[in-house]
């Protein structure tokens, strides 16, 4: 069974494996940095989802897979969030930990 | 009035999406694994929030040792995207050696999860309950979320270890490399996910 059907230029892996490396480093000094808690919560949230994005992106290929697999990918992200918005009015109501 | 649907019909459509129906099948399976673990944090998520108890993770799990261990599974997200790229070249000494790097990285991985959790539970740390007098959901929560993971990885490991079989049989090749790169997506799948429990279980205070 051939699989010509994916040529394309190969990404540079070593360099996206730095790039993660690099995040992991910032994530470990911002879970350390003083500040507001949030600020820090919604930082290291969005270094997870970059790093999430760089391993599908590059190294699960989805860069360059075709469109209609791009889309069947994201719907669980849309479900997932879907899920995530149910859970916040609940979610709010417990935000103890917060300043009030 | 309905017609019978002729293959090359089948064909046209499936190549729109995908290069083979195999690599389809995966994203199909990763997708609803991925809901899996999305239910599993979510859950996480509303139980730690819900809780007035909850300790301070750096507290009490080693975020150092946990993030080597994160570092080492991104490592062996290189060496399989090396080992695909091997064998896309036709260089099957190549691809051999990057797969065993990236079982050994697997291994490894399991290994120190293996002593943290045996740490853990030495120092009372179960799934139902803790010496520590904080929320009892603490264990449950981490011994979930890192055990359900622990699984992927320990059957992934498996899993490239009937590809390196195969592969040392001469079954891939440069025409011939679509079992490595399915094997390499469910790999990734793993690596992406425990960067998402590491943040949520390890570093979110």
């Amino acid at each position: 069974m051939s699989n010509k059907t994916d040529d394309h230029a190969e990404p540079n892996y070593w360099m996206v494996w730095l790039a993660l490396a690099i995040l992991t480093a910032v994530e470990l000094l911002v879970a350390r940095a003083p500040g507001p808690k949030s600020f820090v919560v919604f930082s290291l949230c969005a270094l997870a989802l970059a790093k999430a994005a760089l391993v599908a992106l590059y190294f699960m290929h989805l860069k360059f897979e075709k469109y209609a697999l791009i889309l069947i990918v994201m719907s669980p992200l849309l479900l997932s969030a879907i899920m995530y918005i149910g859970l916040v009015p609940d979610a709010i109501t417990h935000l103890h930990w917060l300043p009030h | 009035m309905a017609h019978a649907v002729t293959m090359n019909e089948v064909e046209r459509y499936e190549n729109q999406l995908t290069p083979g129906w195999g690599k389809l099948m995966m994203w199909v399976f990763l997708c609803s694994d991925a809901m899996s673990f999305a239910g599993l944090l979510a859950a996480y998520g509303a139980v730690r929030l819900g809780s007035s108890n909850w300790p301070v993770p750096s507290e009490k799990l080693d975020v150092p040792l946990t993030a080597l261990n994160t570092f080492i599974l991104i490592c062996s997200s290189v060496t399989m995207v090396k080992a695909l790229s091997a064998i896309r070249h036709g260089d099957r000494k190549g691809f051999l050696g990057w797969l065993a790097a990236t079982m050994t990285g697997g291994a490894s991985f399991l290994g120190i999860q293996a002593y943290e959790w045996t740490h853990l539970i030495h120092e009372g740390m179960t799934i139902q309950g803790n010496p520590w007098g904080v929320s009892t959901l603490f264990g449950a929560t981490f011994f979930i979320l890192t055990g359900f993971h622990g699984c992927h990885v320990l059957s992934g490991v498996i899993y490239l270890f009937c590809i390196f079989v195969r592969g040392a049989q001469g079954a891939y090749g440069d025409e011939n490399y679509s079992p490595v790169e399915i094997a390499g997506l469910y790999w990734h799948f793993v690596d992406l996910i425990w960067i998402l429990v590491f943040t949520f279980v390890y570093l979110i205070s």
